[in-house]
């Protein structure tokens, strides 16, 4: 597929809608002799979508208190011909990645050098996208596209139109896969402006079970800009288990969309965990088509300097008996700022629906800010729907009851901040995941000054 | 004579435009059990909090002495590495902070100020297990954050707990009995029966004569509008069961 460097017009303020993305971009070259028709119609699609849409401003009611227009501005180029990326299973070492077998991608490609995956129970395939497309293509068809569509928002048309790998994870019904997968992103981040549009497809088949952590980290500096596409599907019984975890370098923009497509009576987790990039975007669309199933959404957000960090939710219940519940927890210091935007969508028939969300933000600074959006659409009658958010800093009496068993004050305030991050890495269900992020998050808050600064 | 443990001189306190204690004075010595009596209103709790250092009061004449120290110029962390304890009327939720980890911080912090070896966590848990035994506590309260989820008389217990753990020198036990049934006061009075010491000191405050049924103590304390206005044996505290406080405060002499 032949890519051309894209350079949208901005005008200050103005809505982004040229963008001169040539539909002989799209011209069939010998590596897309390979894309089924369906695909590169997608991919159509996706860049018909993006020049529609163009890049979200601050009017646009879902992004208004993030502004992305620094991505346009961004010269961003898709990373054309496979260089020598140079990272070594060292390197990815002294990442601290999650432990165990991986598939790694580096700027957006699979490097199979880097990766291994243990032995897999009989017909659970774990494989890079484009393998699996050439190899599975009639399951990938199956999915793909189905639930993060093209016009979701701007950036799943763009990733539609320009993803170049990712992973897929296929889970047959009845199989368990013990063993937590991972799904490893790093950038080399050595130029300014490169883009990766990483696009991931997770399948679980009724009564399957599997957990799944994708991870964005960088080795270099440099600005880029991760636009990335998971979609998870999880059949009748499935229980899934999904890890975002988000740490790309301070100069980086990640803007991830994970759409869940939940069966009857599944359980589903999934976390995002947002330490790094100078800004960084999660949306996450839950449908919850099934009865009687049970959908988390967890998340943590450590933001410092001049970090955002936005999370935006769609949760749809669309059958009755469905128990969601968010939990999101931010930590901002210095100017950073944390948003969240939770939309909950309950549809007529969705009796007995149980839907909370909670939201909960703490300030270590006096210019850290935090923008909390509740967002409940209730069109059913018999249902219980609550809705939290605070916005503030560590409790007073707690911190006197600690110091009054001898624990000094500053302390005792880390302790509180650092049990503050832990009620969101408690819910993480994979005993080696979660003590690994455990001590990633620790050690990354007892960087942070203010965490021990007396207020 | 020995020194006091406590010696509380012309105490004077209020919050914002209000005064709350007006001129308490009282000792304790080693071996001695203090009840302190009143009703709501009298400054109870007010007097809990200035003893563990609790901001928000005032302090507007008087002082205290701990063991020959000046306690109101101690942080409340120093004043614990110094031995003195509160058992909260009120103890707070703490999500996320794991009860074992907490108080084996709290217990090293004490040891460390001593002098003393800090424990591992394979020692500490070696020893609190005997005292999770004494207050009738289930097992898995020390996997749990602190006082998260607890009834009400599971958090009153878990203070004694502690207080069995850390070994005060001086506990304030500031309405311990409230809100619990007779079953749970007879398992925190066993705890804090088993804890007293010729060394150490209690003061129990209570609106309640109840619990001194269990916890006897030596000297009974009626506070009203922030004095003392009556001293006694144990046998006060059954006089004011049989006559009320008003009985008790207006047959008083009130100081001018």
């Amino acid at each position: 597929m032949i890519m051309t460097e894209t350079k949208p017009n901005v005008a200050a303020g103005h809505r982004i809608t040229e963008l001169s993305l040539n539909h002989k971009a799209l011209e069939l070259s010998e590596s897309n002799a390979d894309e089924p028709a369906w695909l590169l119609s997608a991919r159509k699609d996706g860049a018909e979508r993006f020049a529609e849409l163009g890049i979200p401003t601050l009017h646009d009611e879902d992004w208004r208190f993030t502004n992305v227009a620094p991505i346009a501005r961004l010269a961003f180029k898709p990373v054309l011909a496979p260089a020598p990326h140079g990272v070594t299973g060292e390197a990815l070492r002294q990442l601290g990645a999650f432990a165990g077998g991986k598939l790694v991608f580096v700027n957006g490609r699979f490097a199979p050098e880097l990766s291994s995956i243990a032995k897999l129970p009989e017909g659970v395939k774990v494989m890079s996208l484009a393998a699996a497309l050439a190899g599975e293509p009639a399951l990938v068809e199956k999915h793909l596209f189905r639930f993060a569509r093209t016009d979701l928002n701007a950036f799943t048309a763009l990733n539609a139109a320009f993803f170049e790998d990712g992973a897929f994870v296929y889970v047959p019904a009845g199989k368990a896969v013990a063993e937590p997968i991972h799904l490893l992103f790093v950038s080399t981040a050595r130029d300014n402006g490169n883009t990766a549009h990483p696009r991931n497809l997770i399948v679980a088949e009724r009564g399957s079970r599997v957990t799944v952590v994708e991870s964005y980290v960088s080795l270099g500096d440099a600005a880029y800009f991760t636009n990335s596409v998971t979609e998870l599907v999880a059949g009748e019984n499935a229980v899934v288990e999904h890890l975002k975890f988000q740490d790309e370098n301070q100069q980086a923009f990640h803007i991830a969309t994970v759409a869940a497509h939940l069966g009857r009576a599944s359980n589903v987790v999934t976390h995002s965990i947002a330490l790094g990039a100078k800004l960084s975007r999660t949306n996450i669309y839950a449908t919850l088509a099934g009865e009687g199933l049970e959908c988390i959404l967890n998340g943590l957000y450590l933001t410092r300097g001049e970090q955002l960090a936005d999370h935006y939710m769609v949760v749809e219940h669309a059958q009755p008996h469905c128990a969601s519940h968010e939990y999101f927890n931010g930590i901002l210091a210095d100017k950073s700022k944390g948003v969240f935007h939770g939309r909950i969508l309950v549809r007529p028939g969705a009796q007995k629906t149980d839907a909370k969300q909670t939201n909960k933000n703490l300030l270590l600074s006096d210019d850290a800010t935090a923008a909390t959006k509740p967002q409940l659409e209730i069109y059913a009658d018999d249902v219980k729907c609550t809705h939290g958010a605070t916005i503030g800093q560590l409790n007073d009496e707690s911190i006197f009851y600690l110091r009054t068993r001898g624990i000094p004050l500053e302390k005792a305030r880390r302790m509180l901040i650092h049990a503050f991050a832990g009620e969101i890495i408690d819910r993480v269900r994979s005993e080696p995941v979660r003590e690994e992020l455990d001590k990633l998050v620790w050690d990354r808050l007892e960087q942070n000054e203010e965490v021990t600064v007396n207020k | 004579m020995k020194q006091p443990i406590l010696a509380i001189q012309n105490l004077s306190a209020g919050v914002e435009g209000r005064q709350i204690l007006k001129g308490i004075n009282l000792s304790i010595y080693p071996g001695e059990m203090h009840a302190l009596m009143g009703p709501n209103g009298s400054g109870k709790s007010t007097l809990a909090g200035i003893l563990a250092g609790r901001q928000g009061y005032n302090i507007t004449g008087g002082e205290v002495i701990y063991c020959g120290k000046d306690l109101l110029a101690l942080a409340p962390e120093e004043r614990a590495r110094e031995g003195v304890f509160l058992a909260f009327q009120y103890p707070v939720e703490i999500p996320g902070v794991n009860s074992t980890y907490f108080l084996k911080a709290a217990y090293n912090e004490i040891r460390k100020h001593r002098g003393l070896p800090e424990l591992d966590a394979v020692e500490f848990l070696a020893f609190v297990k005997e005292k999770v035994k004494l207050l009738e506590l289930k097992d898995d309260l020390l996997k749990r954050s602190v006082n998260e989820d607890f009834s009400g008389g599971e958090k009153k217990r878990n203070e004694i707990f502690q207080m069995a753990v850390l070994a005060p020198k001086f506990a304030i036990l500031d309405e311990t009995d409230s809100g619990l049934d007779i079953d749970a006061l007879k398992i925190v009075a066993k705890g804090v029966n088993t804890l007293k010491h010729p060394d150490n000191a209690q003061l129990v405050i209570t609106h309640y004569q109840r619990l001194l049924n269990f916890i006897v103590p030596d000297f009974v304390h009626v506070l009203y509008d922030g004095r003392i206005v009556k001293s006694g044996g144990k046998e006060l505290a059954i006089e004011l069961e049989e006559k009320g406080y008003d009985g008790i405060i207006h047959g008083a002499a009130v100081p001018a």
